[in-house]
């Protein structure tokens, strides 16, 4: 009894996978955001928004920020890379990222123990995450 | 001074500036700075010195980074609200990634219970996220009022179970395979653990994803009652199995809010190293701390804030 507990108290190793990914991306991700930002606070890269004039824009709805600044929806980001406040985005959306890749990593693990439903329920949350990583669903005011 | 002296400090001068940073004076000081154009670095560092002590309190008090980051940053900070959603999603993400890991690979966290949930909840956070982007701020502002109190009810009343009893795991979660076993670390007990009323408990996480997206909440106060109280599985698991849910819920709803422009990198990054900063040193003061009393203080901020969300929707 003893031997069997101590043996179920251990994580399935897809559940390890799972943490080892995430804790990988989770460090890469904020590393990226405050070496990002540092370049943008410095002023080593130049901002989009200057910044004595990013106050002017946060109080107001985010049709009208758009709108102001000129700003376009959705992955136009990816374009203003070049940019010090845009850069910041690469390590946001390697955070927001990273769980649709442990969900694809785990699914060749369940796959290997027959683990079906756990494979399309994994599955169906990949397909979930990239439909609004994709933004294809976006709507607003 | 000795190392609790310190901490005792600390811990008086947060209870004593929380209140005053959120008192109506503050909000008129910061009308009046916002208007009278301070220098790009005020309310950034305005925003972490807030999060800092946020993040004290959050770990203190049980409870989010998120569900005190949206309604307190809102109710008294110039940030319009589609902004502070997008960046109370991104601040409750980043704590669920940080502890994540480490629950996993203790087995605290359980992926088994999590995968089913999180389909659920994730998907209803998108839509939520979606109705939240769509409805006029008003609306949106007084439903995050009239949920911030609902939040404090739930606080005040809710009890919880160590260890509930289940007595069968109901069909579902027999079918699933949801159990699991866990060692106590203060008796060194071995504890199995299964689930029922699953169904129903599913079902509830359509209501608590849609309500994670609309108002950009971490939704761990509503994960834990449901997990641990309804569907039966241990505190510990429940408590855990939250924490590393919301890396999964309020990532859907975080790439809404992202691809319709709500994250402004001048806000998020203060308040992300804020709110990491400020729970670092939460957890070294929950050694002396009286969480008893520090609960009450974040439940009575909290209703405050509740009820600013609510007056700041219908205009008074």
């Amino acid at each position: 009894m003893d031997e069997k507990s101590t043996a179920s108290l251990e994580a399935t190793p897809e559940q390890i996978l799972y943490a080892k990914i995430l804790e990988w991306g989770m460090y890469i991700g904020l590393l990226i955001l405050f070496i990002t930002f540092g370049l943008y606070t410095i002023g080593i890269m130049d901002p989009y928004i200057p910044m004595n004039k990013i106050s002017g824009y946060w109080n107001l709805n985010v049709h009208d920020y758009l709108e102001h600044t000129g700003i376009k929806d959705g992955w136009a980001w990816v374009h203003m890379v070049k940019y010090g406040d845009f850069v910041n985005f690469i390590g946001i959306a390697i955070l927001a990222g990273v769980t649709s890749i442990c969900y694809a990593a785990i699914v060749p693990t369940l796959l290997k123990s027959k683990d079906i439903v756990y494979v399309i329920l994994a599955v169906l949350e990949v397909i979930v995450l990239t439909a609004a990583a994709s933004g294809i669903l976006a709507v607003g005011h | 001074m000795g190392k609790n002296g310190k901490l005792w400090v600390i811990i008086l001068v947060c209870l004593f500036s929380l209140p005053v940073l959120i008192s109506p004076a503050f909000a008129e000081v910061s009308a009046e700075a916002a208007s009278n154009g301070h220098a790009w670095w005020f309310w950034p560092l305005i925003l972490f010195i807030i999060t800092f002590i946020m993040g004290i309190f959050a770990v203190l008090g049980g409870v989010g980074g998120g569900v005190l980051y949206v309604p307190i940053i809102s109710g008294f900070f110039p940030f319009h609200l589609d902004f502070v959603r997008g960046t109370g999603l991104l601040v409750a993400l980043s704590g669920a990634l940080a502890a994540g890991p480490g629950l996993l690979k203790m087995n605290l966290a359980s992926l088994r219970l999590a995968i089913p949930v999180a389909l659920i909840a994730s998907t209803c956070a998108i839509i939520g996220a979606m109705i939240g982007l769509a409805l006029p701020t008003n609306i949106v502002q007084i439903a995050l009022g009239a949920t911030i109190i609902g939040i404090c009810v739930l606080m005040l009343t809710a009890k919880k179970s160590e260890l509930p009893d289940v007595p069968k795991a109901d069909r579902l979660s027999s079918a699933l395979n949801i159990c699991g076993v866990y060692q106590e670390a203060s008796s060194g007990e071995i504890i199995d653990w299964k689930i029922h009323r699953t169904p129903l408990g599913l079902a509830l996480f359509i209501l608590i994803g849609i309500m994670a997206g609309m108002f950009g909440l971490g939704a761990g106060w509503a994960n834990v009652p449901v997990l641990n109280l309804l569907m039966g599985a241990p505190l510990k698991i429940s408590v855990a199995t939250s924490k590393f849910l919301l890396s999964i819920t309020d990532t859907s709803a975080a790439w809404i809010y992202m691809n319709k422009g709500c994250v402004i990198p001048m806000m998020v990054v203060p308040s992300l190293v804020g709110i990491m900063l400020g729970s670092f040193v939460g957890v070294h003061l929950l050694k002396i701390a009286k969480p008893t009393f520090i609960r009450w203080m974040v439940i009575a901020i909290l209703a405050f804030a509740g009820v600013k969300a609510l007056s700041k929707g219908l205009g008074f």
